[in-house]
């Protein structure tokens, strides 16, 4: 193994990537703009914390193709979770409660997918069969996900090189955890059934920052549809990541882009420190074969301990245990992410499949911190037979807990010999991230009996093929060409203004920038001012941009006219300010020239400045700039 | 190569694969004029159609990829599903009572295969035990299967075929026999097994699911669980509809199998008790009776099995506007029984009235039962009624529409006397028609009130 130990992340070079041989892909969840959910009718996108009733179910591995139970499926039946959905009636029917099967898939959604699918270049399915993907962690109360592959085979444009798009599924959304606490995990359903689609790519990114670089090009390529759901929860990224010799590992729930480069950084470091902890480990002796380890109950022994967390759990009846890992002195303080050890790696594993929720769950005895007294260390030292080369890990909870626990405990040490367990694990808010569950097998994928093939012609490929939005990159280079302010590029590109936009600038020689401004500036200035910029439709955005073409409206006219039409909820001709003749405007000049005189003499740089200003106040909904004060100069020398 | 190498497939299909040697559980990589495809060629359902081919592709989705576009069909391998069901050896506890679970049709227990998602049933104690280990807390477990149909084809055969089985069972001294079977039709055969079988010393339990077994929200393990149970440790001898209370995962109720009803297409909680309460509620630890008059388990083995059935015999769900035809096709086509499922009170309409009265002068019996379901038949409060009972139309009082059907035409197995009839469905044999309706014998909640959503709210559906 290279002994390359990792640097702070701002430290990080892409060298020192190729170095640990960091490979990352994406899986981009992102949701559709339809009207009902997936396989009901009911509505999507209505989100609400209130429920009308709960209802409570298990779930219960099935057998696979081996007559093994999946690994996932395993960890989640010893759990033993009671999950209870709470069901709003206005989002929920009874196909999200799996109280009656399937309608046949939304076909709006269906469309939006293949648009999207066509976007990437991929390669559309001709016969879409519907999936079902086992989930066993409740999170959907059938216990299996709807998908299905629509499109394969794809790429986009990076830097120099194409990031393979791998395949691209539609599947329904799952519900929001409410909660996970002991044996109770709680979920809402209201995003239950909600279509999204995933889009997964090769691979291909080299660093953390390409990661986030490539997932902000997607995620640009979705919304220049104008088809899919924005805000909070409306995308999210599971972000893979590998490194050599290690795993590859799944971060779920990426919510933000710009936390992937920490996240993806912070994983690629952990999966290097366990490769050297694994080495450490070797060297000392211990591999998969030769580990030893013995579990202790020792309630008796350490009963009248000040340590709080042991006091109430001596104070509720619980059983207090001890795990003696044979040799792993210091090991649990083994760096494993940033401020992060191995003894973490044992307690999320203890939490979330022994269910001892309440941290701490564990305490050990390479740790640091303030637990027990080193005379109680030493007394269970004695008690469990433990030498100065063993760690000892104690864990508390009821008595079914405390020994899946210490199993747990055992088969997590035990695994640090082997290499990398796989897992699915969740982002956590400071850029590390934390066990969620073992990664399923591929097994868990079979066909969906409910609901039949369903064949996607030619016909409707076509259809949806002539309404294809040009791709962003495309328009992009263009704008750059007109000269659009830069920051006004990547918006402009994927609005849903950008057919209007080329429309204007092509066909009516509309200037391109007050056209740019026009549709990216002014929504913005609206959206500080309170408006829903939204609301502003494409009937609304071309009428404006028409008058401004006819002289009917100056740059600022387009503005008001813009706020005047939020206001109304619609363009009126009546919103136009009432027009200004050649005349009118001279003879504007001409009092303000006279009001001029009345102030205070100024300079005449200043009186320029000053008159321009009194004459801009009456006309500049209606005249430009630079009209005004062509005219004034034409007007001096006369 | 043979009709199976191709299964499903058809016309250009079949001939695509033919054509290129490619049969059914193939690895290949097809080569299409959009782009490449790599996976297992799957059977194909028979009801879809000819120009795709489905196959499975490496990370566990299936496709269909369209015959025209097929340019070649590379084979590389070939990878079969492998049908068979891992078995752990059920424990035997001496001290736990025996019981037997007869297998009909329905899948209680499974397993999926991924490959095609066939979904094959476990049924002997061990595959069971690998699938539901808790049923080992609860007895010493025996399996047979009786018929392998689905639930709609379960008629007087395998009703008869149950009854003797279940008689031979008693006789053996089982201390509980549950029953597996499709539910669209499981209060048929729970009518039914309540008449072909009487006196039972132990309890009949009948049990299916409605979300099938190879989901991991399945209904299935649970109702198998309470089922076991309930055989085993109650002390309620009576054939017994076993299935969800609420659609949650906390109990099931224990209906009385001339009484019960499935009441929902596909809601787990789909069985109900109508017009009374169900006898008992069963949970993973105990059975909690509602009632105290149900028959209660004896030592004896003294059951009477009385399996007959006369198989012309009919149901008529009466609607607006019925022409006497309906029933005249019946009385010429030799039907010796008509259960009339009535409007209200148990009414048809006047151009019915010939057909009732050629009915009556051919001998065949005409029975009235109510499309309501709740209530009673009650023929004297109208004209029309009383103009019925004159064509020898025979009240049912409150006997469900199918449970009317299946005991005529047990009656009709045992006579062909039509008063000796009557007098069989008119005598109660275990509460297919009651004498009082509790009053809380009819409780359909009405959603959207106040109070009842109040309800809903505070206990889990």
């Amino acid at each position: 193994m290279k002994s390359f130990i990792f640097k702070p992340f701002e430290e990080m070079t892409p060298e020192d990537y190729a170095v640990v041989g960091f490979k990352s892909g994406l899986e981009i969840h992102q949701q559709l703009l339809t009207d009902k959910k997936l396989f009901c009718r009911c509505p999507a996108g209505k989100y609400s914390e209130e429920y009308d009733a709960e209802i409570l179910r298990h779930m219960r591995p099935t057998l696979s193709e081996l007559g093994e139970y999946d690994g996932t499926a395993l960890m989640e039946f010893k759990t033993k979770k009671e999950i209870i959905y709470r069901i709003k009636r206005e989002t929920v029917c009874t196909y999200e409660m799996d109280d009656t099967p399937p309608f046949l898939i939304n076909d709006q959604a269906l469309d939006i997918a293949i648009k999207i699918g066509m976007l990437y270049n991929c390669n559309i399915v001709d016969e879409l069969h519907i999936a079902r993907k086992q989930y066993l962690d409740g999170s959907i109360p059938t216990g299996f996900q709807r998908t299905a592959i629509f499109a394969l085979d794809g790429w986009i444009p990076y830097k120099d090189r194409k990031i393979e798009i791998v395949q691209m599924s539609i599947e329904e959304d799952s519900c929001r955890e409410v909660s996970d606490v002991g044996h109770y995990r709680t979920y809402l359903t209201d995003r239950l059934g909600m279509p999204l689609i995933e889009t997964v790519t090769g691979p291909d990114m080299k660093t953390p920052q390409e990661v986030a670089e490539v997932n902000e090009l997607c995620s640009a390529l979705v919304r220049s549809t104008g088809n899919v759901r924005r805000g909070i929860g409306a995308a999210r990224q599971d972000v893979n990541v590998s490194v050599d010799g290690g795993t590859r590992i799944e971060i779920k729930g990426v919510p933000r882009i710009p936390m992937i480069p920490l996240l993806t950084y912070n994983e690629a470091m952990r999966q290097w420190n366990l490769l050297r902890l694994r080495e450490e480990l070797h060297k000392r002796g211990i591999t998969e074969n030769t580990f030893e380890s013995k579990t202790e109950d020792i309630t008796g022994i350490i009963k009248s301990s000040h340590y709080l967390p042991l006091q109430e759990a001596i104070d509720k009846g619980y059983k207090i245990k001890c795990v003696v890992l044979r040799g792993y002195k210091d090991l649990l303080h083994w760096q494993t992410q940033t401020d992060t050890y191995f003894s973490r790696e044992i307690s999320d594993r203890v939490r979330v499949i022994a269910c001892l929720t309440t941290i701490p769950n564990i305490i050990h005895s390479d740790s640091k911190g303030d637990t027990i007294t080193s005379a109680e260390w030493q007394k269970i030292k004695k008690h469990a037979n433990a030498t100065n080369d063993d760690t000892l890990v104690i864990v508390w909870g009821d008595e079914r807990d405390t020994s899946t626990a210490c199993k747990e405990i055992i088969i997590r040490a035990k695994e640090a010999a082997i290499g990398i367990p796989s897992e699915t694990r969740q982002a956590l808010s400071d850029g590390t991230n934390g066990f969620e569950r073992i990664l399923p097998g591929a097994d868990r994928m079979y066909p969906d009996t409910d609901l039949p093939p369903q064949k996607i012609t030619k016909e409707r490929l076509e259809k949806l093929k002539a309404h294809l939005p040009e791709h962003f990159w495309e328009r992009e280079k263009w704008y750059k060409e007109l000269g659009i302010p830069e920051d006004t590029i990547r918006p402009l590109a994927i609005s849903k203004f950008a057919d209007l936009f080329k429309k204007a600038v092509g066909g009516w020689n509309i200037n391109p920038k007050a056209a740019a401004v026009a549709i990216i500036q002014y929504p913005k200035r609206l959206k500080k001012l309170g408006y829903d910029p939204n609301l502003i439709t494409i009937e609304m955005m071309t009428e404006i941009l028409m008058n401004y073409k006819a002289g009917l409206l100056s740059r600022w006219g387009m503005f008001i006219a813009l706020k005047k039409s939020l206001q109304h909820g619609k363009f009126y001709p009546e919103l136009l300010p009432r027009p200004i003749l050649k005349e009118e405007l001279l003879s504007i000049i001409a009092l303000k020239k006279k009001e001029l005189k009345k102030m205070n003499p100024l300079s005449g740089e200043k009186k320029q400045k000053v008159l321009m200003g009194l004459v801009m106040n009456e006309v500049k909904v209606n005249i430009e700039g630079k009209v005004v004060a062509e005219k004034i100069k034409s007007m001096e020398h006369k | 190569m043979t009709a199976s190498d191709f299964k499903g497939y058809r016309g250009k299909a079949l001939s695509t694969l033919k054509n290129f040697n490619a049969p059914v559980w193939s690895d290949v990589v097809i080569q299409t004029e959009k782009g490449k495809y790599k996976g297992i060629i799957l059977p194909r359902s028979e009801t879809a159609d000819d120009e795709h081919i489905v196959i499975k592709m490496p990370i566990g989705y299936n496709i269909g990829v369209a015959v025209e576009n097929i340019t070649e069909i590379k084979i590389n391998g070939r990878k079969e599903a492998n049908y068979k069901i891992p078995e752990k050896e059920f424990p035997y506890d001496e001290g736990k009572p025996r019981v037997k679970l007869f297998g009909t049709g329905g899948t209680i227990a499974s397993r999926l295969d991924y490959r095609t998602g066939a979904v094959i049933p476990a049924f002997s104690p061990g595959e069971l035990y690998g699938s539901v280990p808790e049923l080992a807390d609860y007895c010493n477990l025996e399996t047979e299967k009786l018929y392998g149909v689905f639930s709609e084809n379960m008629g007087p055969e395998q009703w008869i075929g149950t009854a003797k089985a279940i008689g031979a069972e008693i006789e053996k001294g089982v201390d509980g026999i549950v029953i597996g079977h499709g539910t669209d039709v499981m209060h048929h055969t729970a009518a039914i097994l309540s008449f072909m079988v009487q006196n039972s010393p132990v309890p009949i339990v009948m049990v299916g699911s409605q979300r099938s077994s190879d989901r991991p929200s399945s209904d299935a393990a649970l109702n198998l669980i309470h089922a076991v149970k309930t055989a085993a440790e109650s002390d309620i001898a009576e054939v017994m509809v076993c299935m969800f209370g609420p659609t949650s995962d906390i109990y099931g109720l224990l209906h009385r199998g001339t009484r019960v009803r499935k009441m929902h297409s596909s809601y787990r909680s789909t069985f109900r008790t109508i017009g009374d309460i169900p006898i008992a509620k069963v949970s993973r630890d105990e059975i909690t009776p509602l009632r105290k008059d149900y028959k209660k388990r004896r030592k004896d083995k003294n059951v009477i099995v009385n399996p007959v059935f006369e198989e012309k015999v009919g149901i008529v769900y009466y609607y607006p506007n019925m022409k006497p035809d309906i029933i005249d096709s019946m009385i010429d086509n030799g039907y010796k029984g008509i259960v009339i499922a009535g409007t209200g009170l148990g009414h048809v309409n006047k151009p019915v009235y010939p057909a009732l009265k050629r009915a009556q002068e051919k001998g065949v019996a005409v029975y009235m039962t109510v499309q309501t379901l709740w209530g009673y038949v009650q023929m004297y409060v109208y004209e029309t009624g009383r103009e019925m009972l004159d064509l020898g139309v025979v009240p049912c009082a409150n006997m469900l529409p199918e449970v009317a059907y299946v005991k005529l035409g047990w009656a009709l197995g045992q006579t062909s006397d039509l008063e000796k009839v009557k007098e069989i469905m008119l005598t109660p044999i275990n509460g297919e028609t009651t004498e009082r309706e509790p009053s809380n014998g009819y409780l359909i909640y009405q959603g959207g009130l106040p109070e009842v959503e109040e309800f809903i709210s505070k206990y889990r559906k």
